[in-house]
C-alpha cells in the first residue's frame, strides 16, 4: 500500500476512535460539560493536558524551528516546558481546590469584583480564538499533504469531528479523545525520530543519539554536534551550538523570550482549565507532573530530531548535482515547501550562510513532515506522522473551543446577563456557544488572516501580563485588592500589546534596531507581567483591604482539604 | 488557617519555604545554566554535547520534572503531617 492508501486507513482508524469516546462519554449536566465531573484520574489529565498544550505548532513545525535556529531554539524548549513548574507549585492545586469553572470566575470571587471576570473572560476568548485559528488551519494542512485534497476541505473534515465530540461529550468527550489523541501523537513523533537516530548514529535513543558519534560517512566517528557545527562553520553560518553571536538573538531577548514563554504557558485558560477536572488539590499537582513527563518526552525529542535533519539537510543536498537530487527532493518542491534557484547557474545546489549566494529555501515545516521519506522510511510510518498531527491540531482545538464556550455560557450568560438561567438551559447555550465557535475557528483556518503568525506571540504575551500575576498575587498575597489587580492587568496588557502593535504593524521598519533594550515583541510579554506586578503591589497597599470574606476564601484555596470535613 | 491557629500557619509557611527553594533551582537550571552562564559552560564537553548547550536543550527540562516530582511528594508528607489532607 502507498502513502496515501495508509495514510486513509490511519486517518480514518483514529477519528473513528474519537467519535466512539464522544458517544460513550456524553454529558447530561454543566459540571460534566465544563470540567468532566471532576473525576479524571491524574495520569489521564497528564496525558490530556499533554495532547491539549501540544499543538499543531509543536508537533509539526517546534524541531524545524529548532533546527534553522540552532541554540537559540532553547528559547521554545525551555519556554513551553518551564512554565510547568510554576503552574504545579504556584496555581494548579490552588485552583482545583477553588472548584467552580472558569479562571475568570475565580479573578471575579477573589477580587470582589464582576469587572475584574468580564475582563478575564474577553482576555479568555481572545487569546483562545487567536490560537484555534492556527490549528483549524493545520487540520487543512496536513489534510491536504497527505490526502492531496483542498485546504479547505480538509479543515471542514476536521470542523465536523470537532463538532460532534466537543458539543457531545462536552470536557468529559475532549479529555478522554485527547488521553487517545496523546497516545497517537507521541507514537507518531518517536518512531521516526528513533528511527533517524538509529541511521546516523547507531543510538536508538535519540536524547543519547543527540550526543553520539556520527555512524559513518565522511565525518564517521566524530561527535554529531561537532560534526554540526563544522558543516555551519564551511558553509558561513554561525555554529550550531554556539549561542549569542553575530546572527542569533541577544542574552537579554533570551532570557526575556523565555521567561514570556514560560508565564504565558502558566497563565493560558486552557491550560489552567485541565485541571479543574481532577478530583483534588492533590491530584492537581500529581497531574502537573503526569502532564510534564508527557510533554518532555516531545520536548527533549524534539531538538534532537532538530540536529538529526539539519545534518541530513546539508550533507544530502549541499554541491549536489540537479539530476542527482533524492527522490523526496522533488516530491516536496511539489508543495513548494523546499525551493532551489541556480544563481550561479553551475547545476549544483549550493547551501551558504550568505543570502546573496545561499541557493536553497526550506520551510520549517518539512523538518519533522518530510523527515521519514528523508530517512527513507516505510509507507506506514510517513502515514503516522500525518495521524498525528491531525492528533496535535485537533485536541488543541478541542480544549480551546470548550474555554471560549464556557467563557460566554457560564462567565457572560449565567453570572451577568441572565443570572435566572436553568442548569439545563446552560447546558445546551454551552453547545450552541462551542458550535458557532467551532464554525468561526473554521472561517479563519479556510481564511487565515495574515497576522496568525504574530497573534501567537500576542497570545503568550497577553497570558503572562494580565492572568498570571493577578492569579499568583490572588492565592499568595491577602491584601490584594480589587483596585490593584484590575490596574495591574489593564497596565500588563496595554504596555504589552501597544509595543507588539507598534512593531508588528505600526512600524515595522524600525525592528529590530528600534527595540527596547533588543527585547522583541516575542519576549514583551514578560516586561509586561512585571510591569503589572509593580502597579498592582503599590496600588494594593494603598487601597481599602479586601473584605473579610475575600481573605477567608484565601484562607481556604491554601488548604488542600475544605474545612467542613 | 486564621493567626489563632499555628498549625495551620506552620503548614503554610513550610509550603512557601519548599516552594521557594524549588523555584530558586528552576530559575537557575533555566536562566542560569542555560542562558546566562551558557558560553562559559560550553567550553566543558558532556559526551557530544557542549554543556551549556545541553543544559539549554535538555538538561533543563528533566530538571523541570523532577522539581515537580520533589514537589508533589513533599507536599505529601506536609499534608499528612499537618493532618490537612
Amino acid at each position: 500500500m502507498d502513502v496515501r492508501g495508509w495514510t486513509y486507513v490511519l486517518v480514518g482508524v483514529t477519528f473513528a476512535l474519537y467519535v466512539g469516546i464522544a458517544v460513550w462519554s456524553r454529558v447530561r449536566s454543566t459540571a460534566g460539560f465544563y470540567v468532566a465531573g471532576r473525576d479524571v484520574p491524574p495520569l489521564a489529565n497528564g496525558m490530556a493536558t499533554g495532547a491539549d498544550w501540544m499543538s499543531a505548532a509543536s508537533f509539526i513545525s517546534m524541531a524545524g524551528l529548532v533546527s534553522f535556529m540552532g541554540y537559540t531554539g532553547a528559547i521554545y524548549l525551555m519556554g513551553w516546558t518551564g512554565g510547568y513548574v510554576l503552574l504545579a507549585l504556584l496555581l494548579a492545586p490552588y485552583l482545583r481546590k477553588y472548584g467552580k469553572f472558569t479562571t475568570s470566575e475565580f479573578l471575579g470571587d477573589r477580587y470582589y469584583s464582576q469587572t475584574a471576570r468580564v475582563v478575564g473572560a474577553l482576555c479568555t476568548i481572545f487569546v483562545s480564538f487567536t490560537y484555534i485559528a492556527g490549528q483549524m488551519r493545520g487540520v487543512g494542512v496536513v489534510f491536504s499533504r497527505f490526502l492531496e485534497v483542498e485546504v479547505e476541505t480538509g479543515v471542514v473534515i476536521g470542523m465536523v469531528i470537532v463538532l460532534f465530540y466537543a458539543t457531545l461529550g462536552g470536557m468529559r468527550g475532549i479529555t478522554w479523545t485527547q488521553v487517545a489523541q496523546y497516545a497517537v501523537l507521541i507514537v507518531a513523533y518517536l518512531i521516526p525520530a528513533v528511527a533517524i537516530s538509529w541511521k546516523i548514529t547507531g543510538q536508538p535513543v535519540p536524547q543519547i543519539g543527540f550526543g553520539a558519534t556520527v555512524a559513518e560517512g565522511t565525518n564517521a566517528g566524530r561527535f554529531l554536534l561537532e560534526t554540526l557545527d563544522h558543516l555551519h562553520r564551511e558553509l558561513g553560518m554561525p555554529a550550531y551550538t554556539d549561542a549569542f553571536v553575530p546572527g542569533k538573538k541577544g542574552m537579554l531577548d533570551v532570557l526575556a523570550i523565555t521567561g514570556a514563554l514560560m508565564v504565558g504557558t502558566a497563565g493560558l485558560p486552557h491550560v489552567l482549565i485541565r485541571f479543574y477536572t481532577v478530583p483534588s488539590a492533590r491530584a492537581a499537582r500529581w497531574s502537573a507532573l503526569w502532564a510534564l513527563v508527557f510533554i518532555a518526552l516531545l520536548y527533549t525529542t524534539a531538538p534532537a530530531v532538530a540536529a538529526f535533519a539539519r545534518v541530513n539537510l546539508i550533507q544530502s543536498l549541499h554541491g549536489v548535482a540537479v539530476a542527482n537530487v533524492p527522490p523526496w527532493f522533488e516530491s516536496w518542491e511539489a508543495t513548494g515547501l523546499i525551493g532551489f534557484d541556480d544563481k550561479d547557474g553551475d547545476g549544483r545546489i549550493t547551501l551558504s550562510g550568505d543570502a546573496q549566494r545561499n541557493e536553497l529555501r526550506v520551510d520549517r515545516d518539512i523538518m519533522v513532515l518530510a523527515n521519514p521519506e528523508i530517512a527513507r522510511l516505510p509507507a506506514w510510518i510517513v502515514a503516522l506522522v500525518a495521524a498525528g498531527g491531525l492528533a496535535a491540531a485537533l485536541s488543541t482545538a478541542a480544549g480551546l473551543l470548550l474555554v471560549i464556550s464556557s467563557a460566554i455560557s457560564h462567565d457572560f450568560a449565567k453570572s451577568w446577563l441572565a443570572p435566572g438561567l436553568s442548569e439545563r438551559r446552560e447546558l445546551s447555550l454551552a453547545r450552541a456557544t462551542a458550535a458557532v465557535a467551532v464554525l468561526i475557528a473554521a472561517w479563519f483556518g479556510i481564511n487565515p488572516p495574515g497576522f496568525v503568525a504574530q497573534v501567537v506571540a500576542f497570545a503568550f504575551g497577553l497570558a503572562a501580563s494580565s492572568f498570571f500575576p493577578a492569579l499568583v498575587l490572588g492565592i499568595f498575597w491577602k491584601r490584594a485588592t480589587r483596585e490593584g489587580a484590575v490596574a495591574g492587568m489593564l497596565a500588563g496588557i496595554l504596555f504589552t500589546a501597544t509595543y507588539i502593535v507598534w512593531f508588528e504593524y505600526v512600524s515595522p521598519a524600525s525592528a529590530p534596531e528600534g527595540y527596547w533594550l533588543g527585547i522583541s515583541p516575542e519576549g514583551i510579554g514578560a516586561v509586561g507581567m512585571l510591569l503589572n506586578f509593580a502597579v498592582a503591589i503599590p496600588l494594593s497597599l494603598a487601597t481599602r483591604p479586601p473584605p473579610v470574606e475575600v481573605v477567608e476564601l484565601v484562607e481556604e484555596i491554601r488548604l488542600p482539604r475544605s474545612r467542613e470535613v | 488557617m486564621s493567626e489563632a491557629n499555628p498549625q495551620r500557619r506552620g503548614y503554610w509557611r513550610a509550603n512557601v519555604r519548599l516552594m521557594a527553594l524549588l523555584l530558586a533551582i528552576w530559575a537557575i537550571a533555566s536562566y542560569g545554566l542555560g542562558i546566562l552562564w551558557v558560553e562559559p559552560l560550553n567550553r566543558f564537553q558532556l559526551g557530544g554535547f557542549p554543556l551549556g548547550f545541553w543544559f539549554a536543550q535538555q538538561g533543563s527540562i528533566y530538571v523541570f520534572v523532577v522539581l515537580i516530582l520533589v514537589y508533589a511528594l513533599c507536599m505529601d508528607r506536609l499534608d499528612r503531617r499537618h493532618g490537612v489532607d
